[in-house]
This record gives structure tokens, C-alpha cells and sequence, in this order.
């Protein structure tokens, strides 16, 4: 299968259970030809849903947080004359009808306008400067996920029910019991607070942050590329001793779903005819693991690795909010204990629009990948 | 492709005694349950009914088993000693009670929020299943929408809107399991839904009309009752989620006030900024407490999945225990106790594309496409499809 199969993975005589087995000759010719048609209509399609989808959550968001009142008293009630309030109120429209409201708000937000914070900021900016944190922090959570789930999810399935499928399990449900947060506080105590091996939090020393930002190269608010960017390997070193712990924390957690799902997957394709197809045919089990079964047991895990993508993106809070990693999520909580429900409700809009987005670029690779997605 | 997967009637609706189990865990139907698993699996549910009902134990006994009054304040951050087993916090409360007092907290909101989304969600995905048309599409888009949302954001926005400006001891608990509640409707009325589509082409439904019942009392009283099935595997999966939310919560300083209940979460928040003194009695125990109630509620919903509904297993694939599959894997059947289990490795055992098939369906699920593109169609109940959305736990 290995030579068959391109890079996108069409590999068709070696799926399991293609219609091809039982369908005339003539049907599969012409499902071959109306394939790439049949694709884009349910691309096309899928695209479209994006749509009503984030509509709704924008809504249910913009609703639930207006039932509370408006977001001025409730940031700034007591501390603020109510003439003041009233002024200020008046002055942001928060005194005209609702329907009113969400009509301006649906406006604004198809004008990539996401308001401005109590404090007057504006939220556009927030965004840019949080969320290029969070992607990296994903990123290096995703790459301990991938390198720890992915080879224990395999060989948990290749020793069945023996010694290492036990511990794997173990740790695996282990990790999905206990809270990220509470693994970010074992693990800073453990390598920050007793050993000393690693800073506790943050994203990189005061002074690496401060250099940075002054040494004149761009900032893409991305701290591994601004360090590499400025030449300095102290400075890619400190960033890279930050990350490792939250990397860790929500690395491990991602990483328990991960083997659950490549360890099931694995083994339900290892029973697969065409596997014992080809150990009939004197294939070393090795090479079956690797090489026949591996990569088809590979295509439900991208669904869910996808899903686990998108809601890391969207909800990395606990972990930014444990290390005090600067990202979305962090941010997020901040305006959270302020009371700015204009910033709540931006952050979150924005992350709707994120896990929407992200969803239906899962669908692509999905239906590039496997193409039983698209009848 | 959904139709192939069309469980058969009699797994559909199994008569298997088994079904009543989880509601009476300890008493002699439970023992049904342990006695229809075997080896690992055994063990597993063993240890998880356990500690489900050490910590039940704990919470209903808290008043007696907690050393100290809740409430009570002595020296600051003293270390684990004879007095205080876990040592005391900055402000001078009694870890050991407090951790305790935290079971009975995090059991009522469970409860609560089990109890609230399984009567909305079970109500609306029967109305929505068996009145069909633009209502039911309707439905299906929104709680798609909300499904697809990371489910940890949903429940701060809820909370916040449920707590706002009002306090008292209740208010904390209800905030907090309404917040929770609305994150798990979307599960219930989907599995209801698609069980309610399948159910109402039924002969019985059919005849019960012909007899003049009317809609309301079809739904609910001849309908219900044979889509309910799938619930308890449902509850009991939700559970361990809805205490890490509540948790959650309780860390990013939402959900009950510390002041009218103890909290394990609210108790790690504070414990953070503890740890830079290299004080860890804080924090290690209540997240300890947060791990093993979590750990025992998944052994529990796993082993049920595995025992109750086999078939789901090969489809969501995130399960853990799966005893059955060494049968098809290995080619030697275990022994099987019960009826309906027997039935069912039958028809786990020929999906190996099963499987492979229906999960690029799940993210699609999640986004209204399914919906929007199949609705009329039937498809099968699959608690397993809200296994690996954890979005709220990142």
C-alpha cells in the first residue's frame, strides 16, 4: 500500500470496505468521474453552513450577556456616579432598543469590528496581540501530543491487553480524569518550585520580553520566531524553557485522547481482511502494523486530532490562565474578573468564528483523505 | 451511509435487565452488571463504583466525617499535621473539611445539572424528533451550533448570566449547574432525537394513533420510554465532564461562591499563588479529590458503554475497556453473560470500516452540515460521539 498511496492518501484498493468489492466495474468508472464534481458541491456546501453556524453562537452570546444588563454598569456600577453611567451609556447606544443593539453589533462584526474594551481599546488589537500566543502554545501542545500519543496509541494496540497496553491506558485515562489545571500546578511545583529546572510562568524572562520588543526586527507577537528572528540563542533558549511546561500540561491531557483513539482505531483495523490478506501472505507483523494497517487506522484520529485542535484553540483559558501564558485564553479571563462583558463577548465571538473555521478545514482534509466521506 | 448502521430492533431496544442498572449501582441489579463483565474490565468497574461511593458516602456524611465545622478559621498555612491531616490554607481553613465539604458540592451540582439537561434535552429531542419539519431543522441547527462551541466558554457565559447581581447559598450551586446543563442539552436531544425518528414509523406508534391517543401522550408515554435507553451510558460519561466544568469554573473564579460552599476548584485557584512558597497542601489534595471522583465516574461510564452498548464502542472509538472486541480481534468469543450482549458482539464485530466511515460525521455533526444535509434520514444514537469533545478541560 505504501507505493500505491500518493501523498493525499487516495488509496483505494487497499481501503477497507470500499464499495468497489461489491460495485459493477462500470458504476466505479463512473463514480470516478463525477468525483471531483461530487466534492466540491459538498465543499461548496459545508462552506456555506459556516455561516448560520456562527450567526447562531454570535447571537446566543450576544443575548445571554445583554440579559445581565449593560456592559457599562456592570463594569463600572458603584464605582461611577449614576449620572455618569447614564451618560456614558447613552453615548456607547447602550439605551437604545436591543434589537437595535444586536443589528449594530451584526454590523460591526461583519466589518471585522469587535467593539472596544471599557478601557477603550480597541478589541481588533486584543486580538492580534493575544491570539498569535495561544496559536503557539497550541502548537507546541499539539507537538507533544503527536509525539507522545500517536507512538504509545500504536503500541498499546500492537500489545494487546498485554503489559504496556495496561500502563498506556492507564495513563491515558489517567490524564483524561484530571484537571489542566491541576496538572499545571503538579508539574510546577515539581519543576519549577522544587527542582528549579524551569521558570514557573510567563512566556519569556521580563528582560528577553523587553529585549524583544526594542531590538528593532518585526514583532510578530509569536515570541519562538521574534527570538530566532533577532539572532540571539539565549533568547530562543529562554523562550523555549517557558513553553515547555504548558506545552506539557496541555500536551498530555490532548495527548491521552490521542492515543485512545489511534489504540482503538489501530485495532479495528488490524482485524481488517486486507490485514489478514496480507499476514496470509507471509508479511512480517512489523511491517503489517506499519505499513497496512497503520495509515488507515490514521483517518477517523484526524477527525478528532482536528476536533482537539479546534478546541484547544478556542479554549486553551485553563492552561494560559495556570502559567499566566499571555494568549486569547488569558486575556479572556482578565476582562472575565473586570466585568468587560464587551471584551468577553469580542474573545468569544472571535473563538466561534475560529472552531467554525477550523471545523470545516477538517472536513477538507477529511474528504481529501478519505473519499467514502464524499457519498 | 448512515443506514447501514442501523442497529437491529432488538439492540435498539433491549430487554436485557441490565438497562435498570446504573440507577440502583450497589443493589442487586448492579450486581448484574458486575457479573456481565469480566477480567480488566471487572476490575475497572469495580474500582470506579468504589470510589463513586466513597465519595457519595462522604458527601452525604460530610457533617460527620469532616473534623472541624464548615466555615471554621485557624493559624494560616500550617503543614499537614495530627490537627489539620491536610494542613490549613492562607485564610485558615481546614483543608482535610474542606475537601470533604467539596464532595457534597460537587455531587449536588452534578445531580442538578444531570437531572435539568436530561429533562430539557430528552423533552425537546422527542418534541423535535417526532413533530419533524422546520422545527425540528431548526433545533437541529441550533444545538449544533452550540455543541460546536468549546463547551467551558458556553458555561462562563451562562454563569455569568445566571449569578449576576444575586448571591445567597443556592444561587452559587444553581448557577453553576444551569451553566453545565446548557453545555450537555445538545447531547441528550440529539441521542433522543435520533432514537424519537426511529421510534414513531414504529407498528405501536402507529397503532396508538390509530387509537386516538393524542400526540402529547405518544411522545411521552409510548415514545419515551422506548428511547430512553441510551440515557444512563450518557449520564454517567457526562458526569465526570460536568464535575471538571464545574471545576473549571470554580478555578476561573465562576460557579459557587466560596463563601457558601467549598469548592475544589475555587480551593486550586487560591492554592496558585500558595505554591511560589512552595506551600503544596493546598493544592495537591482538593485536585486529588477532582482526579479520583473524575476516575471513578469514567471507570463506571466506560464499563456501562462497554456492557450496555458494545456497538458504540467500534463506532466513536474513544472507549477504553473493550473486552468484546478481543473476541473479534483475537477470534475466541469471552464468556458473555447477558442476552443482550450476546446479541450485540454480533454486530460489533463486522465494521472495521464501520467505524473508519462514521467519524468524519462527527465533526460534521458538529457544525449543522449533518443536519442540514440528512435530517429526514435516521441515524443512530451515539453517546460515544460526545467523547472526544473535551474542549472545555484545555
Amino acid at each position: 500500500m505504501s507505493d500505491s498511496s500518493g501523498p493525499d492518501g487516495l488509496d483505494v484498493p487497499t481501503t477497507p470496505d470500499t464499495p468497489t468489492d461489491e460495485a459493477p466495474v462500470n458504476d466505479a468508472a463512473s463514480r470516478k468521474a463525477g468525483s471531483s464534481h461530487v466534492l466540491a458541491r459538498y465543499l461548496a456546501l459545508r462552506l456555506v453552513l459556516i455561516v448560520p453556524t456562527v450567526w447562531i453562537l454570535v447571537t446566543v452570546v450576544f443575548f445571554f450577556l445583554r440579559v445581565i444588563g449593560d456592559p457599562i454598569t456592570a463594569a463600572q456600577g458603584g464605582r461611577l456616579p449614576p449620572e455618569k453611567i447614564e451618560q456614558l451609556k447613552q453615548a456607547a447606544g447602550y439605551n437604545d432598543p436591543i434589537i437595535v443593539q444586536y443589528g449594530r453589533y451584526l454590523w460591526q462584526i461583519l466589518h471585522g469590528n469587535f467593539g472596544r474594551t471599557t478601557d477603550n481599546q480597541s478589541l481588533s488589537a486584543i486580538l492580534i496581540r493575544y491570539a498569535p500566543a495561544t496559536l503557539e502554545l497550541v502548537f507546541w501542545a499539539l507537538l507533544v501530543a503527536f509525539l507522545v500519543g500517536i507512538p504509545l496509541g500504536r503500541l498499546a494496540a500492537r500489545h494487546y491487553n498485554k503489559g504496556p497496553d495496561m500502563a498506556i491506558r492507564a495513563f491515558a485515562i489517567l490524564f483524561y480524569a484530571a484537571p489542566v489545571f491541576f496538572v499545571a500546578l503538579v508539574l510546577k511545583l515539581i519543576f519549577a518550585i522544587w527542582l528549579h529546572w524551569l521558570p514557573i510562568s510567563g512566556r519569556a524572562s521580563t528582560s528577553v520580553q523587553i529585549a524583544m520588543a526594542t531590538d528593532g526586527h518585526i514583532d510578530t507577537h509569536i515570541y519562538i520566531v521574534n527570538a530566532i528572528i533577532s539572532g540571539n540563542f539565549s533568547y530562543v533558549l529562554d523562550v523555549l524553557q517557558h513553553a515547555v511546561l504548558p506545552a506539557l500540561a496541555l500536551g498530555l491531557l490532548t495527548a491521552g485522547v490521542f492515543i485512545r483513539m489511534v489504540r482503538i482505531n489501530l485495532l479495528q483495523t488490524l482485524r481488517a481482511d486486507f490485514v489478514t490478506a496480507a499476514r496470509a501472505r507471509g508479511v512480517a507483523e512489523s511491517k503489517v502494523v506499519s505499513q497496512h494497517a497503520f495509515r488507515n487506522a490514521l483517518i477517523p484520529v484526524v477527525t478528532v486530532m482536528g476536533m482537539e485542535i479546534a478546541m484547544m484553540l478556542g479554549g486553551a483559558i485553563l492552561t494560559e490562565t495556570s502559567f499566566e501564558w499571555q494568549g486569547l485564553g488569558y486575556a479572556l479571563s482578565q476582562y472575565l474578573l473586570k466585568r468587560d462583558f464587551v471584551a468577553v463577548q469580542g474573545i468569544v465571538t472571535f473563538f466561534a468564528m475560529v472552531v467554525a473555521v477550523v471545523s470545516f478545514l477538517i472536513d477538507v482534509v477529511n474528504a481529501l483523505v478519505d473519499p467514502r466521506v464524499r457519498y | 451511509m448512515s443506514g447501514q448502521f442501523l442497529p437491529p430492533i432488538d439492540l435498539m431496544y433491549p430487554s436485557s435487565p441490565a438497562i435498570g442498572v446504573d440507577k440502583r449501582k450497589i443493589t442487586l441489579p448492579g450486581m448484574a452488571l458486575i457479573r456481565s463483565t469480566h477480567g480488566i474490565q471487572r476490575v475497572m468497574l469495580l474500582i470506579g463504583l468504589v470510589l463513586v461511593v466513597f465519595f457519595v458516602v462522604l458527601a452525604v456524611l460530610a457533617p460527620l466525617i469532616a473534623p472541624y465545622k464548615f466555615g471554621a478559621i485557624f493559624t494560616p498555612q500550617m503543614p499537614p499535621s495530627a490537627m489539620h491531616w491536610f494542613g490549613t490554607t492562607v485564610g485558615g481553613f481546614d483543608v482535610f473539611s474542606r475537601v470533604i465539604y467539596g464532595a457534597r458540592t460537587a455531587i449536588e451540582v452534578i445531580l442538578l445539572a444531570v437531572a435539568l439537561s436530561i429533562i430539557v434535552g430528552v423533552t425537546l429531542g422527542v418534541i423535535s424528533g417526532f413533530i419533524g419539519t422546520w422545527l425540528d431543522r431548526v433545533l437541529v441547527l441550533f444545538m449544533d451550533a452550540l455543541y460546536s462551541f468549546p463547551s467551558l466558554l458556553l458555561a462562563i457565559v451562562v454563569s455569568i448570566m445566571v449569578a449576576s447581581g444575586r448571591s445567597g447559598p443556592y444561587v452559587g450551586i444553581l448557577s453553576a449547574a444551569v451553566s453545565i446543563t446548557v453545555v450537555f442539552i445538545p447531547q441528550y436531544f440529539r441521542v433522543t432525537r435520533n432514537a424519537t425518528m426511529q421510534a414513531k414509523v414504529e407498528p405501536y406508534v402507529d397503532a396508538a394513533r390509530v387509537a386516538g391517543a393524542k400526540p402529547g401522550r405518544i411522545m411521552f408515554g409510548h415514545i419515551l420510554p422506548n428511547v430512553s435507553q441510551s440515557i444512563p451510558v450518557l449520564m454517567t460519561l457526562n458526569a465526570s465532564e460536568a464535575i471538571l466544568t464545574l471545576a473549571a469554573l470554580g478555578f476561573l473564579g465562576f460557579g459557587v461562591e466560596p463563601n457558601s460552599a467549598a469548592e475544589w476548584g475555587y480551593d486550586l485557584n487560591k492554592a496558585r499563588s500558595d505554591l511560589v512558597n512552595g506551600i503544596w497542601w493546598t493544592a495537591i489534595f482538593p485536585g486529588l479529590a477532582i482526579v479520583l471522583i473524575v476516575l471513578g465516574v469514567t471507570l463506571i461510564g466506560e464499563s456501562l458503554n462497554d456492557v450496555l452498548n458494545p456497538l458504540l464502542r467500534t463506532r466513536g472509538g474513544t472507549t477504553t475497556a473493550d473486552e468484546a472486541e478481543v473476541a473479534s480481534v483475537v477470534g475466541g468469543a469471552p464468556e458473555i453473560s447477558t442476552s443482550s450482549c450476546a446479541a450485540q458482539s454480533g454486530v460489533a464485530g463486522p465494521s472495521p470500516g464501520a467505524s473508519t466511515e462514521t467519524d468524519p460525521a462527527t465533526s460534521r455533526r458538529m457544525t449543522g452540515l449533518d443536519a442540514a444535509e440528512r435530517s429526514p434520514e435516521v441515524t443512530p444514537p451515539d453517546p460515544s460521539s460526545t467523547t472526544p469533545k473535551d474542549g472545555g478541560r484545555s
